[in-house]
């Protein structure tokens, strides 16, 4: 099959659109529900043909959602290894169910992806029901996804337990089987070296940290991924809330932390930022982590109006595309690291020359 | 055990004192302790959540229980304590007392308190003739492997369903 990403609404990746509220410092907000369909062995544990009457009940039951109804059904087993990569380079699907390092992804491994939520299936869970809402909008995600959710539920059994709650092959996840989180970018408060307070109070709030891809992940270009860490014992509005009050919170640690650099380091963070646009507008290499970590700095510079005529969605639209497995699609072919690197660099050049003007 | 100060919530932190020499100990819950300034979080590991699980899992002594099987996916306690993963929804049942504990430990409550769920009653077209169909692959599978004892309990909730 080959895989045509036009055809998803919004490419699958509507919040790069930076639409939503702080989005120069919040990317996106997510909700994930993590669910499975009564009667059949947890995903990793089921064979195949098991995983296969899981994948058509979830869409028969997905086509009666009117939400989900029109939503593309991506099969991740009958895709080649890069075709996979893309969909991960855009968190439709994660690391595990893309199974990135084989040759295959095990049977029954699909993605539905419509305007408001996508759906994985058969990954840890049966199902997994991300909604991704741009910038700081916790709420607006917890209500699409809760919709979505009593739409599939009302016609497919699921595992559900009158004590635990929703039953998950992990039981860190149990209960609410909600995962909500934030994509932060929280430069100021890495400069300013006050980080480590913010994270070490971040999980004495019972919240959790990860890099950009999530679990395993390490944290590149200063971007974070925050999220509750406990899923059973309160209920979903009581989680999103949570979640939501301390992250205001971090959000205005790193504004005033951009106060105190511009007030304290004007002129050293400003040469810093400019440095950071100069490498981006005129290198003719660029590696993955670098071209992230260059784009932090110029994010904060839009971010703190050092640098005019850049949009962050440009911006967004860079960290996705300029990505190993977008780059080889733009070129037709698969690259290598090196061939990736030139191309990275030729396309953030094209796209910056295009968009900032005199910036 | 329950906090010595709320005594609502379970012990999480313990506490020796040493006063001259008089020696007392004192179990808080992680509200109580944090209400009298004792940290309770020291290290900062990339999975707080895993770590927590594989050490807990470590730390647990190896009880006869860990032979305990369930009747549906096979999967035993001590399959779970290697892998941190159930294998079906009956596990959960199948584990309940060693399930309750370790979900209070690492959600600090055992209790769903979020949306409830009933099942549909018309869920999609022949929802109970899939699980049927399951159960009976599953009936056969375990015969060819002559897991017969296993083959009596799915036998048993075929005859059930039916």
């Amino acid at each position: 099959m080959t895989l045509d990403l036009s055809l998803l609404p919004d490419g699958g990746i509507p919040w790069i659109t930076a639409s939503g509220p702080h989005a120069d410092i919040v990317l996106s907000s997510r909700v994930r529900l993590a669910r499975n369909v009564a009667g059949f062995s947890f995903s990793p544990r089921a064979h195949d043909a098991e995983r296969l009457r899981v994948l058509q009940q979830v869409r028969e039951a997905s086509s009666h959602s009117p939400l989900l109804a029109s939503a593309v059904l991506l099969r991740l087993d009958e895709m080649t290894a890069s075709e996979r990569r893309l969909l991960h380079e855009r968190h439709l699907v994660s690391k595990e169910l893309a199974e990135l390092d084989a040759p295959s992804a095990r049977s029954g491994s699909a993605v539905l992806v419509g305007e408001e939520a996508a759906l994985m299936v058969n990954e840890e869970d049966h199902l997994r029901l991300q909604v991704f809402r741009s910038g700081f909008d916790i709420s607006g995600a917890w209500e699409r996804a809760s919709r979505v959710e009593r739409e599939l539920g009302e016609r497919l059994p699921l595992a559900y337990h009158q004590e635990f709650g929703f039953l998950t092959s992990c039981p860190t996840n149990v209960g609410t089987g909600l995962r909500a989180s934030v994509l932060v970018h929280l430069p100021g408060l890495v400069l300013t070296q006050e980080i480590g307070k913010v994270l070490t109070g971040l999980q004495q709030m019972g919240l959790t940290y990860r890099g950009l891809y999530g679990e395993g992940s390490d944290v590149v270009g200063n971007f974070f991924q925050i999220s509750n860490q406990t899923t059973l014992g309160r209920t979903e509005d009581e989680l999103c809330d949570h979640l939501a009050r301390v992250v205001s919170h971090v959000i205005s640690r790193e504004s005033e932390a951009r106060r105190v650099l511009s007030r304290d380091a004007g002129y050293i963070i400003e040469d810093k930022l400019w440095r950071a646009y100069g490498t981006l507008r005129h290198a003719r290499s660029l590696a993955g982590d670098e071209a992230m970590n260059l784009l932090s700095g110029v994010r904060l510079a839009v971010g703190m109006y050092l640098i005019g005529g850049l949009s962050v969605y440009t911006l967004n639209k860079l960290l996705v595309f300029s990505q190993l497995a977008h780059l080889s699609l733009a070129e037709g072919r698969a690259l290598t690291e090196s061939e990736a690197n030139v191309a990275r660099a030729r396309y953030v050049r094209g796209v910056l020359a295009g968009e900032a003007g005199e910036a | 055990m329950l906090c010595n100060q709320c005594k609502e919530r379970d012990a999480v932190v313990h506490l020796t004192q040493i006063v001259e020499s008089a020696v007392t100990q004192l179990h808080l819950c992680e509200k109580c302790a944090a209400a009298k300034g004792i940290e309770t979080t020291v290290a900062m590991p990339k999975h707080p959540l895993g770590d927590f699980l594989h050490a807990v899992q470590q730390q647990a002594p190896p009880a006869a229980g860990d032979q305990v099987r369930c009747g549906y996916c096979q999967t035993s306690l001590r399959d779970f304590r290697a892998s941190g993963r159930l294998g079906c929804a009956q596990c959960y049942t199948a584990f309940e007392g060693a399930l309750r504990e370790l979900l209070r430990r690492v959600h600090g409550a055992a209790k769903h308190r979020g949306h409830a769920y009933a099942e549909p009653e018309a869920a999609v077209a022949g929802g109970v003739t899939e699980e049927l169909e399951a159960l009976r692959e599953r009936l056969l599978l375990a015969v060819v492997a002559e897991e017969f004892e296993v083959a009596a309990v799915l036998r048993d909730q075929i005859r059930a369903l039916e």
